[in-house]
């Protein structure tokens, strides 16, 4: 049976993300320059944004996995897709979150329709109803499998969910803008939080996983158990 | 050859249905009724209600076309029946093909009679815009059972059924929503259909992409 | 015909078969024997294609039933459920599933196959109308309307009536003589014992016991059964 307790290059991973959370904090509130028209309430845009950019690679993370799943049929990818979904609605949230945090103070609403708010939300839904079809899936063989085909049409969605509600938005244009520029003296700080939240996603899914890896092997172990008995 | 089995499980679905009429009367009245609560909470806007039409109408369309998706699945639970469908020896695209051609036309029929009783409780007139609207209605429909049948095919087969397709199906159908809502709303509220070209396309690509990726999954979940 | 080899089937914890191993020559009929539970059902559905194997492979003449779809026309498969719209009629039913598996028979012949399970006259009500007796019957017609090599059927004399029982026994009795290969989950062990020619029991999700009628008596073939049960 395969060890799957913390080993050492996960150990070092982990020690690393929590290094680098140090640093991202760091870097974002003390030496990146405050911004001309928001000021220190656009620092948010350095957890905002790479938690948005990392949830989309943790959702191309789930579709090549899935897919990797119906080819080759080993358990080991089943449980990478649903690591890498669960973290990827939990990074989608923190946008979620973020969003209002920081359009309520910038432009006195909650939620702006922008393009990039609303295709989260989206994008959000159809991953947590990839939770939801494995929640309500009892055989563990049906559920990998009938996940695996609903992560790819989710996958298969998202460019078309985009570019429906961008030309949505250009039909409906909004006063609201929201900053998409970095000036050259902000990209060390986005940098270093972009890359600390990619290790971090890294880290969970791989420790998500072989949380999946156990039960999988406890499956095994059951089984065998009945059959000495 | 492969076209008449498609035709024979479209015909079964469809010959069913028009003895029982179980599908269509549950739409139809479920259409009725999203029309007359949107109706009372429109009430503040009716001077401008035109402009809300669009809206009302692809929601009164989707809940009708979730019921008929559900339905079209549900007749094979019972008996069984879905592992006579199994036994045969055809590719399960077919079946797939079958039932979302029995689903597309549920919902038109559904869709045709609920937008009729729009122009009656809104008091609407349309003319020139109709062959528009059936073009959006028609493209905007397929589109929604081309995901909708796969989608209707995997909630079948959970614990949950009926109540997991919607939560699902209209994320995954959100463009078809929002293309198929600003098209009706451009055909009805303004003159110049050009801009039609862009939603149009849209619907067309989501309707090709995922009826061909349904018809190849459809195996992956079409199971007991 | 049929050959499953090294098949287990686990669902999450709990294991159906652990490590079965059966070759079905052409011609036999082979009646399935075991307790409740012991995997029968769960075999013949492995052996239909309706499930898939977790471990080990099944193959139908060579070619394996989920895939090569043509292999899955030799099979016939008759299990609890009647597998009948309760809304169309008889004949409405058959022509569906004659259809799909590309029969040549016309209304004329299908009705007259009504007629020989004794549905006459009734072939254009709906099946929700009929019997209980009447539906099985019309199931069991279904299940081999288009005469497959290697039929796979899971208890089918439980609930049956007298009528039903007797066209059965009638049909799996021609079938044997025809030389077609059948794979029969049977709870009756001298219904089975009389019907087939090869005697297999499961057990444990294993074969336990694979006998040839000719081989043995009656009475000896319940005994080594019974044999198998742990003493309770």
């Amino acid at each position: 049976m395969k060890d799957r307790g913390e080993g050492t290059f996960d150990a070092v991973l982990g020690a690393a993300v929590a290094a680098g959370m140090v640093l991202a904090l760091y870097m974002a509130f003390l030496v990146a320059p405050r911004e001309r028209t928001m000021g220190d309430l656009q620092r948010i845009f350095y957890f905002h944004v790479p938690a948005g950019i990392t949830g989309l690679t943790a959702f191309a993370f789930n579709f090549v996995a899935s897919v990797m799943f119906l080819v080759r049929r080993k358990h080991r990818w089943d449980a990478l897709a649903l690591a890498s979904a669960e973290v990827g609605v939990m990074l989608f949230s923190i946008v979620l979150v973020t969003g209002p945090i920081w359009a309520k103070p910038a432009w006195f609403v909650w939620w702006t329709w922008s393009p990039r708010l609303t295709s989260s939300l989206v994008l959000w839904m159809l991953y947590v109803a990839y939770l939801l079809v494995r929640n309500y899936v009892s055989d563990p063989e049906r559920r990998a499998q009938m996940s695996a085909v609903f992560a790819i049409v989710a996958f298969a969605d998202a460019p078309i969910v985009w570019f429906s509600i961008r030309w949505w938005r250009d039909q409906h244009p909004s006063p609201m803008l929201e900053t998409g520029g970095l000036s050259p003296a902000m990209w060390p700080a986005f940098a270093i939080c972009w890359a600390v939240f990619q290790l971090l996603m890294i880290y969970l899914v791989r420790r998500r996983a072989a949380l999946e890896g156990v039960r999988h092997d406890l499956d095994e172990l059951m089984r065998s158990a009945e059959r000495s008995a | 050859m492969m076209l008449g089995k498609i035709w024979a499980v479209f015909r079964k679905d469809l010959l069913i249905e028009l003895r029982t009429k179980d599908s269509l009367n549950a739409m139809l009245f479920f259409g009725v009724v999203v029309l007359v609560v949107f109706n009372f909470a429109l009430e503040a806007v009716r001077d401008s209600i035109r402009a809300a039409v669009p809206g009302v109408l692809w929601v009164a369309f989707a809940f009708a076309g979730t019921l008929g998706l559900n339905r079209i699945f549900a007749a094979e639970k019972d008996n069984n029946c879905l592992q006579g469908l199994l036994m045969i020896p055809v590719d399960r695209g077919v079946i797939y093909l079958g039932k979302m051609l029995a689903a597309t036309v549920f919902m038109l029929v559904s869709e045709g009679v609920i937008f009729v009783l729009t122009l009656v409780f809104f008091n609407l007139t349309v003319w020139r815009e109709v062959p528009y609207l059936v073009l959006v209605f028609c493209v905007g429909t397929v589109g929604f059972t081309a995901v909708g049948t796969l989608l209707a095919a995997v909630a079948a087969n959970t614990r949950m059924r009926e109540v997991l397709l919607p939560l699902i199906l209209f994320p995954v159908v959100v463009p078809i929503l929002i293309n198929a809502v600003e098209a009706t709303a451009i055909i009805l509220n303004t003159v110049d259909y050009r801009v039609l070209r862009q939603p149009l396309t849209i619907m067309t690509v989501f309707a090709i992409v995922f009826s061909t990726l349904s018809y190849l999954f459809f195996e992956y979940v079409l199971e007991e | 015909m049929l050959e499953l080899r090294g098949v287990a089937k686990y669902f999450g914890r709990f294991t159906a078969l652990r490590q079965l191993d059966l070759t079905v020559q052409r011609g036999d009929f082979v009646a399935l024997f075991g307790r409740n539970g012991a995997g029968k059902t769960t075999l013949l559905r492995i052996a239909a294609g309706l499930s898939s194997p977790s471990r080990g492979s099944v193959t139908v003449e060579a070619a394996t039933p989920q895939s090569p779809r043509a292999a899955r026309g030799r099979i016939g498969y008759l299990a609890h459920a009647t597998v009948l719209y309760g809304d169309l009629t008889a004949l409405e039913n058959l022509r569906f599933y004659a259809r799909l598996f590309d029969l040549p028979s016309g209304d004329a012949e299908l009705a007259a196959r009504l007629g020989g399970v004794g549905l006459a006259g009734r072939e254009h009500e709906p099946v929700r109308n009929y019997s209980r007796g009447m539906q099985q019957r019309l199931a069991i017609l279904r299940a081999f309307v288009h005469d497959p090599d290697l039929l796979l059927l899971d208890e089918p004399f439980t609930g049956l009536d007298r009528e039903g029982t007797e066209f059965l026994k009638g049909f799996l009795e021609s079938e044997r003589a025809r030389g077609k290969t059948a794979l029969m989950a049977i709870h009756d062990l001298p219904l089975g014992y009389e019907l087939g020619t090869r005697l297999v029991a499961i057990d444990h999700g294993g074969v336990a016991l694979d006998l040839q009628r000719r081989d043995v008596d009656f009475a000896s073939f319940q005994e080594r059964y019974d044999g198998l049960r742990p003493a309770s």
